[in-house]
Order: structure tokens, then C-alpha cells, then sequence
């Protein structure tokens, strides 16, 4: 797949990837690399200049953008609801799902809030909310912690990892930091810059119950070394 | 805190006071004639003895002013949204809509006096030549300033071009739309009474610029006076209102009628 802007600009060049059902599978790589553009143009957002993105029929998607996105005039249910909206769900169709994906992200509570009323990490949680809200197979979220601080971004790393294996889910995950994609993923793709392009394909374990534990276990930080070690290649490819 | 806010409200009220009384003092200590300058006790006494004259020539003021408001919030956010279907119907309209708006309203008037037989609608269409265009342009910009993002959201929830417009770009201008309203509202006023003046005694016209022309040529200056005071009366009010609205439809979550907590 090849991806050139108009301005000229070569954003991916020969990128060949393969997201297999059920993974947690992280996009790294130093930031211009192309992973936003590879994920928008997985999620259909823009057509490759060359090449083809083939997703089965009838997947549906979630979306979760760096920013939360959110619309200030609507509440938190407001948000929540609106991908059913658009689906032509009723009210009282939407409800159940609205109620359950604010559950799951622990947010029951501030469903009458405006987001303006919100944490920066309880944004972050409204807009995966929503983005699960349609039950979707396929979640792609781009560097959606980044703007957060370390422990509101570890606490929303667990909750994805719930997320993902209570429900069978797929996700492809964009990030730049090499400690958040080895203790999420069940495979990391490693990526260069000038043009994007995928560099290292890096499996890892099953994923075991990801506790405090494992964050300290010899071998996630072996993992955590091979990783950087990619990353640092694909810098200076 | 309250306190503070208590007087700051107050201020303007004691300014205009001391101001009145001022007046008041320097017209009777100099005797100055109310044909020059009349006082303002001079002032309200005419206005509760012309009452019935200028209340209701407010009444035919008010009537074009808001029917002109109401024309430039059909007009001109109706244009701004046909603008955000397609560019090239901005492209090809909307410097017309500048040409409209840079032409002294003074200088058109009297064509569409001759054009427009019907005074009450000339003056409306005059008024409303004045009061759409801060409507359209602000519309326009905030129908066009949506967060991209939001855009590609709409996008891949496969959301219809209405549902895009209903959902998503009408909420997001309607901050923008409100300004212009509250600009929009003292200018059909200010269109409303140009054009007024424009047409004149000719036409045999009854609203408060017209009678304080009338009163001009009677030399009854407190007249000219209290008619003066009704129509600032008028924008204000008219003003208070478009603010209220404003505030009652953004309070909630537009920045701009939040209170900053600290
Ligand atoms: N809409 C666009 N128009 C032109 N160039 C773009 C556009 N979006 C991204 N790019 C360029 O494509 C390259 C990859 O961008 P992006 O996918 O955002 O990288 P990353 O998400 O890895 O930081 C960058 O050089 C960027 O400047
Ligand atoms: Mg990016």
C-alpha cells in the first residue's frame, strides 16, 4: 500500500500488514512515520494513492482519536448515543448499549455531565465509550493516552486490556511509547519514517493475566529491550 | 465578591444620575430655553404628554425592526447553510452579499423607495439589507469552522449530509450565529430608522425617526428628545434580549457563558 498527500508528501510507501482477528496489535514508531494515516486508511478515511485495504464485509468500527472529540453541547450520554443515532437506533434502543459502554468505562456517574465538566482521562474515557458503544470487532485507536499523565494512562491501559479480552475484540493501537505497546499488545509492528513503512514484526506473549507483576517480570523487560532496539533501528533507517 | 458585583452593576446607574442631575442643575441655573436645550424633567414630562403619538409611532419602529430581524435570520442563515452545501455557490454569491453590505444602506434606500411601492416593505427591505449580513458571515464561518476530526467521526458512522448539518454543523455555529444576532439586532434598528428618514414625510410615514423629523421642522425640541430616548430604549432591549437568548442556549457548555470556577 502506498499513501502520497497531495503537497507531495510520500506518507507510506510499500506498507503489507495483516491484522488477524483478535489481537491487540500495536503501530510504533517516531511520530511522522505514517501510523495515523495507515490507521485512518484501515478505517477507511481517505483511499491509498496504491494499493488496496480490504476489511471483511460487514465489520463494524471504532474510532478513538488523540483528542477526545467529543461534542461540548451534548452531555455524556449525548456523546455516547450518537454513533446509534446515526445508526437509526431509538432512544430506547440506544439506552441499554449507552448505559453498558459508560459502565464499562466507569463513567455511570457523569453521564448528565457536559464534557467541559471533565478530566482530561475521563474524556479519554467518554470517547472510548463511545467508540464501544456500537459493539464493534474492530477498535483502532491513535495514541489515544498520549496527552494524559502516567498513572490516569496506566489506569485506561488496564481498562483496554479488560476491554479487549472480556469481548473478544480487535485492536489496533498507535502509539510511541515502546512501555505502553509491550505491555498491551499480542504483536508489535514496528515502523520507519521517510517514506512509512513497517520495519519489525514483533510477537509476544499470550496475553496472561497483565498484572503489576508482569510490568516487573524479567521477561517484559527483555521484551521492552528488544522493542527499543527495533525502534532505535527503524530511527535511523 | 457579591458585593463587588453588586456595585459594579450599579456604577452605570449612579453615573447616569450624577449625569442627569447635572444637566438638570446646569439648564436651570443658566435658564438655558427648552428650544435649545430642554431638561431632562423637561424631557419625561413630554414623553408622558406625547404618549400616545410616540408610543404609537414606537410600535411601527419596533414592528420593522424585529419583522427585518426576523427576515435577516431566515435570510441570512439560510444563506449560510445553502454556503456550507457547496463552495461553489459561496464562491459565486457571496462577494455580492460583501457588495450589499459595504454600500451605504443611505444610498440605496431611495431607489427601493422608488421601486417598492408599499412603504412598510421598502423600509423592511431596507432594514434587512443592513441587519443579514453579520448573521450570514458569522453562520457561515462557524458552519465551516468544524473539528475535522468530528468530520471523519460523522464520516465513519456513515452519518447522511443532514444528519452531518442537524447533528454536528448547526450546533457547532450556533455560538457564531448568536454573535452575529446580537450585531444583527441593533443594526436592523439603525436599518430601520435610516430608512425612515429616507422616506421621510413624503410617504407619510409614522414611525419615531419619523416624528423626530416632524418635531424638527416644530422646532419641539424635547420632542425630538423623547423620541430619541425611546428609540436608545428600544436598542437596548432589543440588545438584552439577543444576550438572554444567547446566554439561555450556550450557558451550558460554550466557554464564552461559563462562568470561570477558581
Ligand atoms: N493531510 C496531510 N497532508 C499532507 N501531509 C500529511 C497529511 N497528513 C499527514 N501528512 C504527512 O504524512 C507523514 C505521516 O504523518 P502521520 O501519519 O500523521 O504520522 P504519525 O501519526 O506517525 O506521526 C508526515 O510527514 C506528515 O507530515
Ligand atoms: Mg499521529
Amino acid at each position: 500500500m502506498r499513501k502520497a498527500f497531495p503537497n507531495g508528501t510520500v506518507a507510506l510507501d510499500g506498507l503489507d500488514l495483516a491484522v488477524r482477528r483478535g489481537e491487540f496489535l500495536s503501530l510504533l514508531g517516531p511520530s511522522g512515520c505514517g501510523k495515523s494515516t495507515a490507521l485512518r486508511l484501515m478505517a477507511g478515511l481517505g483511499e491509498p494513492t496504491a494499493g488496496t485495504v480490504q476489511r471483511p464485509a460487514g465489520a463494524k468500527l471504532g474510532f478513538v482519536f488523540q483528542e477526545p472529540t467529543l461534542m461540548p453541547w451534548r452531555t455524556v450520554w449525548g456523546n455516547v448515543r450518537l454513533p446509534l443515532q446515526m445508526a437509526g437506533l431509538s432512544r430506547g434502543d440506544a439506552e441499554p448499549r449507552v448505559a453498558d459502554a459508560l459502565e464499562r468505562v466507569g463513567l455511570t456517574s457523569f453521564a448528565r455531565a457536559y464534557p467541559r465538566q471533565l478530566s482530561g482521562g475521563m474524556k479519554m474515557r467518554v470517547s472510548i465509550a463511545r467508540a464501544i458503544a456500537t459493539q464493534p470487532d474492530l477498535l483502532l485507536l491513535d495514541e489515544p493516552f498520549a496527552a494524559l499523565d502516567e498513572i490516569t494512562r496506566g489506569n485506561l491501559n488496564d481498562d483496554l486490556l479488560r476491554l479487549w479480552q472480556g469481548h473478544g475484540l480487535t485492536i489496533v493501537f498507535v502509539t510511541h511509547s515502546v512501555y505502553e505497546s509491550v505491555y498491551l499488545s499480542s504483536r508489535i509492528v514496528v515502523m520507519a519514517p521517510r517514506p512509512g513503512r513497517v520495519v519489525a514484526d514483533i510477537p509476544l506473549p499470550p496475553p496472561t493475566a497483565r498484572t503489576e507483576e508482569y510490568r516487573s517480570a524479567p521477561s517484559y523487560v527483555a521484551d521492552c529491550r528488544t522493542v527499543s532496539a527495533a525502534l532505535k533501528s527503524a530511527i535511523h533507517a | 465578591m457579591r458585593s463587588q458585583r453588586l456595585l459594579l452593576a450599579l456604577l452605570p446607574i449612579v453615573t447616569g444620575i450624577v449625569v442627569l442631575v447635572a444637566w438638570e442643575a446646569v439648564v436651570r441655573l443658566n435658564d438655558i430655553p427648552p428650544y435649545i436645550l430642554p431638561s431632562p424633567l423637561a424631557i419625561g414630562a413630554k414623553l408622558i404628554e406625547d404618549w400616545g403619538t410616540l408610543s404609537s409611532s414606537l410600535w411601527v419602529t419596533l414592528d420593522i425592526t424585529l419583522m427585518a430581524l426576523l427576515a435577516a435570520i431566515v435570510g441570512g442563515g439560510g444563506l449560510a447553510i445553502l454556503f456550507a452545501q457547496s463552495r461553489w455557490v459561496e464562491a459565486s454569491l457571496f462577494p455580492y452579499a460583501v457588495v450589499l453590505q459595504v454600500t451605504p444602506i443611505i444610498a440605496i434606500a431611495p431607489l427601493i423607495l422608488i421601486y417598492v411601492h408599499d412603504t412598510r416593505l421598502a423600509l423592511l427591505i431596507c432594514a434587512w439589507l443592513v441587519a443579514f449580513f453579520p448573521i450570514l458571515s458569522n453562520t457561515t464561518l462557524g458552519l465551516n469552522s468544524v473539528d475535522h476530526n468530528m468530520l471523519d467521526l460523522m464520516q465513519l458512522y456513515r452519518a447522511r449530509r443532514g444528519q452531518v448539518l442537524w447533528y454536528l454543523r448547526l450546533p457547532a455555529a450556533m455560538p457564531y450565529f448568536l454573535a452575529g444576532l446580537r450585531i444583527a439586532g441593533g443594526l436592523s434598528l439603525i436599518g430601520a430608522v435610516v430608512a425612515e428618514f429616507t422616506a421621510g414625510t413624503a410617504t407619510g410615514g409614522t414611525g419615531l425617526a419619523y416624528r423626530i423629523l416632524e418635531s424638527g421642522y416644530r422646532l419641539d425640541i424635547p420632542r425630538m428628545y423623547a423620541a430619541l430616548v425611546l428609540l436608545s430604549l428600544t436598542g437596548i432591549v432589543i440588545y438584552g434580549c439577543t444576550s438572554l437568548l444567547s446566554w439561555l442556549v450556550l450557558h451550558r457548555w460554550h466557554e464564552s457563558a461559563v462562568r470561570r470556577d477558581r
